[in-house]
């Protein structure tokens, strides 16, 4: 089985974040990075599959050099080689030009699953994977916990709401989109890293066509939630009534219960 | 592999307080290649994903979890690093093997069960051990299935190493050593397999060996210990324990020879482990600063606590520039020397700085731990939170590897022993300065436009002090200088703030040659608080030697010598405090 991953770069989950000048986006001079979440569980997923099944896995990221290092972790990883969609602004791109780029840059390898994370933990869209498999012509699944390949198909099981799962068949090829948190993911070995160093990546360039459609969407203001406090009486003097509407409350507001 | 090795130019051990250096001939942490940085991510990952949740098991002793850990280290290839592939190993260079030790001291008990297991447990074998040694142990040590441990100390003999009483004696039929006496305070011991052991043959012939756990080895109760409680530590009892005379390490009678090359090798790792302490300390510190408030402030708003804070910074990003600048000159040392009697003195060459090393990181370790749980207040006091347990954890350093005064004593030490062997031209150098202080010249202050030029003075002018004090020193007690320890502290004390000092402008004069003078500003701050309080401390040591050394006119003299030399501005240190501090609550982690 031939997979790709699409990893993205992004901003450090710890990072303290500055609002840029123009207030578009966030200050990414003082930034450091790491690979996007469920990119990670992503890569895991095709990792596993390739130790049942074979084949080849390969990772696909773009943006500018840093992202380099994403790429090389996930060599490290296991991954065979990897492909690197070269550009300073990709980051800015709307789900859709990020998937139409991405189609053009793997369409002609003809993978037979293509892996993406569910969403990014910076835009958070959740959209990029589904519109490229649009793009691609392939049937896809969301929010995949389990990939079950050892039938024709693949069994995959998605994540429902309230605790209910979905088992379902699909063909190959095919895209899924991964959730985090759904397995362990393994440490780069020194040996891996050392072995990371002669492994193939291809730096491409954005197709032309792909990023003049860029302008179909764009961030006009960014800004950090803003706090305010509000007080509200629950039960009206009655213990009885305001607990019961404090659960209710923190159930279906909050959600934490 | 990095620029340095490149390059392929061999520094005399020792030659920085007698020799000027360009920032381009320095290794410095800008210069990790990405390799490096992937390596210490993986270590990094490792003590923080898997060490640090378990460390309270490791504390109530349970060293099955110890043994894991160390297998799972093993498979990730975090033990064999040193090791060559020949053994098992991976053979990895020194800077990421320091990138390692860094990162792994995260946890400091872990660190102290790692460290016995990868440096002192096991170079006596890679160093000296036959080949059948090392082809029966070295893998099974890589993967971290086998454990090791190293037994040199005794009840009776601790700083005095080469006093042990263990004996060995050569079986009748040759091909056995019989192994009688106790050894001290063992790390490792409560679980280890094997032990690298000195003794002496036929009662007077110090010498190493490989002894495995079996017949006639046992060990004592764990030490009830101030710190590092998740680490073994027993004595180690043999009772006529018999290893095959291929296990014996070396020679025979030339077990001193091992025991102070591995202590040597151990002294910079014990300052690499240090500095992974610190950077762990301070990012708790930050973090703590941040979040607690008082008088309706985050308490980091305080100039007190920035103070704390900035120094804190300073002292480890110093200590890391000493680090990696030594741990470069060892490995453009070692590089491509295959033998190892070649490899050893290579390392052997730059003992000193070694020995610098361990003393000014376990100090400056101590210095943030201490400050750490003053930054936590009553909460550093309490076994609840980070700081108690890092304040007990951090003491040990002082101690072993070589005590802090017996490492103070080997500085000045080992300088003059190569200078009388005529490896390192100290004693020109020095006349050459007393000329100097004897008949001043003025003038000659060519005013230099580069960044930190006044800096410089002043660390070009506080190695001008070390060999003052020492060539003084030496004139006067010449074979009995090493007896005046009060005065050999003083000179310890000088070069290791001399190699600071020296250390710290040539990394940022690299920084800002790479990356602009304005992305080196924040470096620029630590290195000119650092030189301006190393000075005043220098001034102070000298002042304390020469006037325990001579007196009137000569003492007049060389105090007006040390005035000169010491001769600066005070700079505002609270505003660049302030600005250092500022880049750390900004970033909320050490952002060095
Ligand atoms: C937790 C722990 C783990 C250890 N692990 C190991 C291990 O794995 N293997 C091993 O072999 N050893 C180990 N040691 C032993 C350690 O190396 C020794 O404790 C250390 O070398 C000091 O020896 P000592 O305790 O006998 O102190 P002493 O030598 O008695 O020193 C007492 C004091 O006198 C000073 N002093 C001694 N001689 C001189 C001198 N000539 N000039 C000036 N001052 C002097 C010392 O600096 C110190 O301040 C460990 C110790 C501890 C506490």
């Amino acid at each position: 089985m031939k997979t790709v991953v699409l990893m993205k770069q992004v901003g450090n989950k710890d990072a303290v974040l500055r609002i840029n000048k123009e207030g578009t986006w966030i200050e990414e001079g003082d930034l450091s990075y790491e690979v996007n979440e469920s990119d990670g569980y992503a890569l895991e997923e095709a990792l596993r599959l390739k130790e049942k099944h074979g084949g080849e896995v390969v990772v696909c990221s773009m943006g500018p050099q840093r992202v380099k290092s994403v790429i090389k972790d996930a060599l490290a990883r296991g991954a065979d080689r990897a492909i690197h969609v070269v550009g300073d602004d990709l980051a800015r791109l709307s789900p859709f030009a990020a998937a139409k780029v991405l189609s053009e840059a793997i369409r002609s390898e003809q993978f037979d699953l293509v892996l993406t994370g569910l969403q990014s933990d910076d835009n958070g869209y959740a959209q990029t994977g589904v519109i490229l498999a649009e793009l691609l012509g392939l049937p896809h699944a969301t929010i995949v916990i389990e990939v079950d390949a050892s039938g024709e198909g693949l069994r995959v099981k998605r994540e429902l709401e309230n605790g209910w799962y979905q088992w379902y068949t699909m063909p190959r090829p095919c895209l899924l989109t991964i959730q985090s948190g759904i397995s362990q993911i393994r440490y780069a070995t020194l040996k891996g890293i050392m072995a990371a160093k002669k492994k193939e990546i291809r730096e491409v360039a954005p197709a032309e066509a792909a990023t003049a459609s860029t302008s179909h969407q764009r961030i006009t203001k960014i800004y950090f939630p803003q706090k305010s406090k509000q007080t509200q009486y629950l039960g009206d003097g009655n213990a009885r009534a305001g607990a019961a509407e404090l659960a209710e409350r923190l159930r279906t507001e909050a959600r934490i219960i | 592999m990095s620029a340095v090795v490149e390059e392929k130019k061999l520094i005399v051990g020792g030659s920085f307080l007698i020799e000027e250096r360009r920032p381009e001939e320095v290794f410095t942490p800008e210069d990790f290649t990405e390799e490096q940085r992937m390596i210490a991510e993986t270590a990094r990952q490792f003590v923080d994903n898997e060490v640090q949740p378990r460390v309270p098991e490791l504390e109530n002793h349970d060293w099955e979890l110890s043994r894991e850990l160390l297998r799972k280290a093993g498979e990730l290839g975090l033990i064999g690093a040193k090791i060559s592939e020949e053994y098992g190993g991976l053979g990895l260079d020194q800077v990421s093997n320091a990138l390692i030790g860094e990162n792994i001291s995260r946890s400091a008990s872990f660190a102290v069960t790692y460290g016995a297991q990868v440096s002192i447990g096991s170079l006596p074998i890679v160093y000296f051990g036959t080949e059948e040694a090392k082809r029966k142990y070295l893998p099974r040590i890589a993967s971290g299935e086998l454990v090791t441990a190293y037994a040199l100390t005794e009840a009776g003999s601790g700083s005095d190493a080469l006093a042990a009483k263990a004996t060995a004696r050569l079986s009748e039929d040759g091909t056995h050593y019989i192994l009688n006496g106790e050894k001290m305070w063992i790390s490792n011991a409560g679980f280890a397999d094997m032990f690298v052991v000195f003794a002496k043959v036929d009662g007077d012939k110090f010498s190493g060996f490989i002894v495995e756990n079996g017949p006639g080895v046992s060990t004592g109760q764990e030490e009830h210990k101030m710190g590092i409680k998740g680490s073994s530590t027993r004595a180690l009892i043999l009772t006529d324990v018999r290893t095959p005379v291929e296990n014996l390490l070396g020679e025979v009678g030339k077990g001193a020879k091992i025991a102070f090359n591995i202590l040597n090798m151990g002294r910079l790792g014990l300052g690499t482990s240090c500095l992974g302490g610190m950077k762990l300390m301070l990012h708790h510190a930050v973090r703590y600063a941040n979040e607690r408030h008082q008088f309706g402030k985050p308490i980091s708003s305080f100039g007190a606590i920035k103070k704390k804070l900035a120094e804190m910074a300073i002292r480890t990003w110093v200590g890391e520039t000493m680090i990696y600048r030594t741990v470069g000159m060892v490995e453009t040392a070692t590089s491509d020397v295959e033998n190892s009697d070649a490899k050893l003195q290579a390392i052997e060459e730059y003992a000193a700085e070694c020995s610098l090393i361990k003393v000014a990181l376990s100090e400056d370790c101590d210095y943030v731990a201490d400050e750490m749980v003053q930054i936590y207040g009553g909460y550093g006091y309490s076994a609840d939170y980070p700081a108690e347990r890092a304040y007990r954890d951090s003491r040990i350093n002082r101690i072993f590897e070589g005590t802090n005064e017996i490492n103070r004593m080997l500085i000045p030490g080992t300088l003059m022993k190569r200078a009388m062997k005529g490896k390192l031209a100290l004693l020109p150098a020095a006349q050459a300065l007393m000329d100097e202080v004897m008949s001043p010249q003025l003038g000659g202050f060519d005013e230099e436009d580069e960044i930190l030029a006044a800096e410089q003075k002043l660390a070009q002018n506080a190695k001008k002090i070390a060999l003052m004090t020492l060539g003084t020193a030496a004139q006067k007690y010449m074979m009995n200088l090493a007896e005046q320890q009060e005065i050999l502290l003083n000179v310890a004390d000088t070069i290791i703030d001399a190699y600071a000092m020296e250390s710290a402008i040539l990394r940022t004069r690299k920084i800002a040659q790479a990356q602009g003078e304005d992305a080196a500003a924040r470096y620029t701050d630590m290195t000119r608080v650092f030189c301006n309080d190393a000075i005043q401390r220098i001034e102070a040591h000298a002042k304390d030697a020469l006037a325990a050394m001579v007196e009137g006119d000569e003492l007049r003299t060389l105090l007006a010598a040390l005035r000169r030399f010491t001769k600066h501005t005070p700079m505002n240190t609270v505003v660049a405090r302030g600005r250092i501090a500022d880049v750390l609550i900004n970033a909320n982690r050490y952002a060095y």
